[in-house]
């Protein structure tokens, strides 16, 4: 019995069947508390997705590369999903235009701090260069941070997890922030997510609220074209002042 | 849903394609979501069926983080040493980022000359 049951998961384990079902059934039963929750941003479910993930490959000793194998067909969907942003960006394209000053000067100031406060605040604790250098792109999506880190020295894997971390940071405290600043325009709401935390602030913007989502894919998408023009720039005059 | 995503995969490897050939640092599929936009403003907007497809995929573009989120497993060993100045940049800079660009897009906004708009 034993063995036949060792024989299941031989196959289990070698087939993207598993990585999958457990990638959809993790996600489903997160957003099942983050919906009973009442959409309450603590009850983040890529955070608790990713809990439940990690616990169950730790305990099973599944690596993640046989995980990935089958997590593969979920992931590849985010390109399609990126292009997709494009379709509320036109519905709330007129409020767009009619925002261009504050969206503009939101992303400068906005790309600025988050690049800068991430570095500086890492060499005041007494983090290594290199360490400093994995911050600075960490506010912008996955594949153009590891390719700024990549580029001024950083170290990209390390990078990718302080990007995962940053989105889901900003996910979780964005709306305790606008509330005691009292910033209620969801287009505002939705630019900063954006700007701060990338994809997975977007992903519960667009929970919240459309217009909040388009605005904040608008931000996600100005904001990592500014970071890779910025960052090598300012990666070089801070680590000079240094 | 099929067209939908036919049109959609279709933005995405023709952003790719332009990334590649032109060694652009953005990603293929956010400049696939551009020729989209652009796309949609010259036709006047997408049809009935895109229009669904996107908002289906979008609402869960949340479980789209997890395969990659949980990628986290293999480098966390990496975080370990530093783990404290990490957390706490983090922290410090997502909340500073948050906070700064939703003031400045407030003051931004407000035009000097006020109009007779009540709050």
């Amino acid at each position: 019995m034993t063995q036949e049951i060792s024989q299941i998961w031989v196959y289990l384990a070698a087939s993207p069947l598993l990585g999958l079902t457990i990638t959809l059934l993790a996600y489903q039963a997160a957003f099942a508390l983050y919906r009973r929750s009442g959409n309450n941003p603590l009850a983040n479910p890529v955070l608790i997705a990713v809990f439940i993930l990690v616990l169950f490959l730790t305990l099973t000793a599944t690596s993640y590369e046989t995980y990935f194998a089958g997590a593969q067909f979920v992931h590849f969907l985010l390109g399609p999903a990126t292009v997709a942003l494009a379709i509320p960006l036109y519905t709330q394209f007129k409020r767009v235009r009619s925002m261009l000053l504050p969206v503009l000067a939101g992303l400068l100031a906005g790309s600025l701090t988050a690049i800068v406060s991430a570095v500086l605040v890492a060499r005041l604790l007494g983090a290594s260069a290199s360490t400093q250098l994995s911050l600075a792109p960490k506010s912008v999506t996955t594949p153009i941070a590891m390719g700024i880190a990549e580029r001024i020295g950083g170290i990209p894997s390390l990078t990718a997890v302080l990007v995962i971390v940053t989105g889901i940071l900003g996910a979780v405290g964005a709306r305790f922030v606008f509330d005691a600043m009292k910033v209620r325009d969801p287009a505002i709401r939705g630019f900063a997510i954006g700007i701060a935390s990338h994809g997975i602030g977007t992903a519960r913007a667009f929970q919240v609220n459309e217009q909040s989502g388009a605005f904040a894919a608008l931000a996600m998408g100005m904001n990592g074209a500014l970071t890779a023009l910025l960052v090598p720039w300012i990666a070089a005059y801070l680590m000079n002042i240094g | 849903m099929i067209s939908a995503l036919s049109a959609l995969l279709v933005f995405q490897l023709a952003g790719e394609i332009l990334a590649r050939s032109f060694n652009l640092p953005i990603p293929g599929p956010v400049i696939g979501m551009l020729m989209l936009f652009v796309a949609l403003v010259v036709r006047g907007g997408p049809g009935e069926e895109l229009q669904t497809t996107s908002q289906n995929l979008l609402q869960h573009l949340s479980l789209l983080f997890v395969p990659a989120g949980t990628g986290i497993m293999v480098h966390l060993h990496r975080v370990s040493d530093e783990w404290l100045p990490l957390l706490v940049s983090l922290l410090v800079s997502t909340l500073a980022t948050l906070v700064v660009t939703a003031l400045v897009m407030k003051l931004c906004q407000r035009p000097p000359a006020a109009s007779g708009e009540t709050p």
